[in-house]
């Protein structure tokens, strides 16, 4: 996958070649195919079942898309270095229990704190991460498939047979996850705002930048001297930071945690990341493709559900959709880099 | 884009099979079959020790660990597992991954279910779910090498199309009720041992495996393609044609382990096996196969399947949480891919202390001498 192709400088009519390059962009941005999908996809299924679009649905469907796109933001960051981390479940999972305990032993306790105690929770496991990829230089995909296990064991081993049920929380707790202004969630609207700074530090800030030189050529990066080790620890331990978070969101979303919390939602937020156009062998992508990901995937989840098909179906048609969107960027980033090579050609007789 | 998972290695970077790098050995192009074999013999050795201490520890704990009957026990809730572990074997030294295998196995289970309660006999039922898993070992390997996508997305999207397609064809439903003779098979031994058949049958593919992988030009050019799949391609290898037909047996291979499945435990349910491609591979990996390619033996799939079932049954027979049996499974991974890195890494504080540079011992990590490619 050719990571991002730099647009050709067009001599010729200042005019004519800016319209076209507009035309240009706006093609080439990743993130286009699929906000039109969501566009038809949500299009269609609200004509069928006007339902669909009712505001208590549409919250629903952005509560439960906000955990989701949080987590994507992580591992987006994690990905665009050539990287992958396979233990975010385990990590949601794990702070999920630790913070839903803290939650209903803890009344007197102020919520930050409990976000406090995920984030560290998230960032402690993280780190862990980010220092056996960065120092111990070895394969990411083991290292998190190995954490993935010792994690949800530890998960296992604190929890054991027991799970935190809603009615044992302080009411505000649980009503985090229902909050609204204006009929958008509370949460909708932070976890907007996170991406959207997440979204502005990787393309702006240096350290952002160098995450993309590192997934582009390691070797080219190391060369130009960017501090790889260091970048990378810090994209797993954002990572895990999220997923801590992430686990105290999920807490009091879904209200009963016990040790199963987000098993194998690994590779669901993996699919949302592809899908949003984050090449999976790093260089490329954006954080707003990736959570644009994740609220499709969750849109279908819920239009599937409101058109009564049956559940039964979710996991087939997110696995096709998966599969069509990489064979879609594949043969886009193709007719791409030929049609950009035939045109240099053209120019250079 | 051949090879993806060097291209996802690209900046962590140590395997075993660097280490072998630093010996005086021969070139690889000047290596005999035993010159390259030599590193590998070490892991494996280092593996036979594992599987001795588990032993001893196993027995110390338990008066029951090494009896024929504990054995079958063992073996039983290791067999499916084992078998897709021969294929992944070779897909990974190839330089792919696949990480669909565990819905390979539901798919065919639902599939044998579906037909079973349509009343099919069940030879026909057999070929049929045979094809489904050539099926689906094809669409994988065709999207890798066809289309040219990285087999870790491929595989984790027919990971959830798979199971999918057994979540449409089962729904909620269980179907048991299989008739008597083939749910024996799949809980007694085989007559005369006390091994269980899914472990003869992982027995005698293994010897298969170790033939084809390690004495066939198909095989060894398993390796080729692993190390450096454009250099296969212009050597005159059919990288593709190859990699197509792993994913094919891999496939295959996952239909035969998840019938076997079904009769172990006479259910077809749409569940079934969920969270054994990661088993699959961490036993691959501790196998000492690189994830970058080109390195690892089926005898050390064979030892690797040994220690995985070995630990995993001495903490059955300690109480300990059978769910959190991942925590050691978990370590033994960590621990198979640091210990080569750690020798590396003591020799390089070595070298480095002989020099008598002045760098502080945390700085050599980040400039460790790495491998050319």
């Amino acid at each position: 996958m050719t990571a991002t192709l730099a647009p050709p400088r067009e001599p010729g009519s200042p005019a004519s070649a800016s319209s076209r390059r507009l035309a240009e962009r706006v093609f080439r941005v990743r993130e286009f195919g699929i906000v039109a999908v969501l566009i038809v996809f949500v299009a269609i299924t609200a004509a069928i079942q006007p339902r669909f679009l009712s505001i208590t649905n549409i919250q629903f469907v952005l509560v439960d898309a906000t955990i989701f796109a949080l987590l994507a933001l992580g591992e987006t960051i994690v990905v665009i270095s050539r990287n992958v981390d396979l233990s975010v479940g385990s990590v949601l999972g794990i702070s999920a229990f630790l913070t839903a305990q803290l939650a209903s032993q803890a009344h007197g306790l102020p919520l930050p704190l409990v976000f406090l105690a995920g984030l560290g929770i998230g960032l402690g496991f993280g780190a862990i991460n980010g220092l056996l990829v960065s120092l111990g230089r070895v394969p990411s995909l083991v290292v998190t498939l190995a954490t993935l296990y010792i994690i949800r064991g530890l998960d296992v081993l604190i929890v054991g047979g027991s799970q935190v049920v809603p009615s044992s929380y302080y009411p505000s707790f649980l009503t985090i996850s229902k909050a609204t202004v204006g009929g958008i969630p509370d949460l909708a609207i932070v976890v907007a705002v996170v991406i959207a700074v997440g979204a502005y530090c990787l393309r702006s800030f240096r350290s952002g930048r160098e995450l993309y030189a590192i997934g582009s050529n390691p070797d080219a990066a190391r060369l130009a001297g960017i501090p790889m080790g260091r970048r990378i620890f810090t994209a797993f331990a954002l990572s895990g930071a999220i997923a801590g978070v992430a686990g105290v969101l999920w807490a009091s979303r879904y209200g009963t945690v016990d040790s199963t919390a987000g098993t194998s939602y690994e590779l669901q937020v993996i699919a949302a990341v592809v899908v949003g156009g984050v090449a999976i062998f790093g260089g490329s992508g954006s954080v707003v493709g990736a959570a644009i990901g994740a609220l499709l995937l969750q849109t279908i989840n819920s239009a599937l559900y409101v058109l009564g098909v049956s559940p039964d179906w979710d996991q087939a048609i997110a696995g096709f959709l998966l599969l069509l969107a990489i064979v879609l960027d594949r043969f886009i980033s193709l007719r791409l880099t030929a049609s950009l090579r035939r045109r240099s050609a053209r120019r250079g007789q | 884009m051949d090879s993806d998972l060097n291209a996802m290695a690209g900046n962590a970077a140590m395997t075993p099979e660097h280490i072998a790098g630093e010996e005086p050995g021969p070139g690889p192009g000047a290596s005999g079959g035993w010159g390259r074999l030599r590193p590998a013999m070490r892991w494996e050795s280092g593996l036979v020790v594992v599987v001795i201490v588990i032993a001893i520890m196993g027995s110390a704990l338990s008066p029951e660990f090494l009896t024929a009957n504990n054995f079958f026990n063992l073996g039983l809730n290791t067999g499916e597992i084992a078998i897709m572990a021969l294929p992944m074997a070779l897909i990974i030294i190839s330089g792919e991954i696949d990480l669909s295998v565990e819905s390979t196995l539901g798919m065919s289970s639902a599939v044998l279910g579906v037909l079973w309660a349509d009343h099919w006999p069940m030879l026909a039922i057999f070929a049929v779910v045979a094809v489904v898993g050539v099926l689906a070992g094809a669409v994988n390997g065709l999207l890798v090498t066809r289309v040219g996508l990285p087999s870790l997305a491929v595989t984790i999207g027919t990971l959830a199309l798979y199971r999918g397609i057994a979540l449409i064809l089962l729904g909620p439903r269980t179907v048991a009720n299989f008739p008597a003779f083939y749910t024996n098979a799949g809980t007694t031994a085989i007559p005369h041992t006390d091994l269980p058949w899914s472990i003869g049958i992982f027995i005698v593919l293994a010897v298969i495996f170790a033939i084809v992988l390690h004495a066939t030009p198909f095989g060894r050019s398993i390796y080729a393609m692993g190390d450096n799949a454009e250099a296969a391609t212009f050597a005159g290898l059919r990288v593709k044609r190859v990699k197509t037909s792993l994913f094919v047996i891999s496939g295959l291979a996952s239909a035969l382990a998840g019938v076997l499945y079904t009769f172990r435990l006479n259910t077809a349910v749409q569940d079934n096996g969920t969270g054994l491609s990661l088993d699959v591979v961490a036993i691959v990996l501790l196998a000492g196969v690189s994830i970058f390619g080109g390195k690892g033996s089926i005898g050390g799939v064979f030892l690797a399947v040994l220690a995985f079932a070995g630990l995993q049954n001495a903490l059955l027979l300690t109480n300990f949480n059978q769910e959190a049996t991942g925590l050691v499974t978990g370590g033994l991974l960590l621990i198979s891919v640091f210990v080569p890195n750690a020798a590396m890494f003591v020799r390089y504080l070595r070298q480095a202390a002989r020099r008598a540079t002045r760098r502080l011992p945390s700085e050599p990590a980040l400039s460790m001498p790495r491998r050319d490619t």
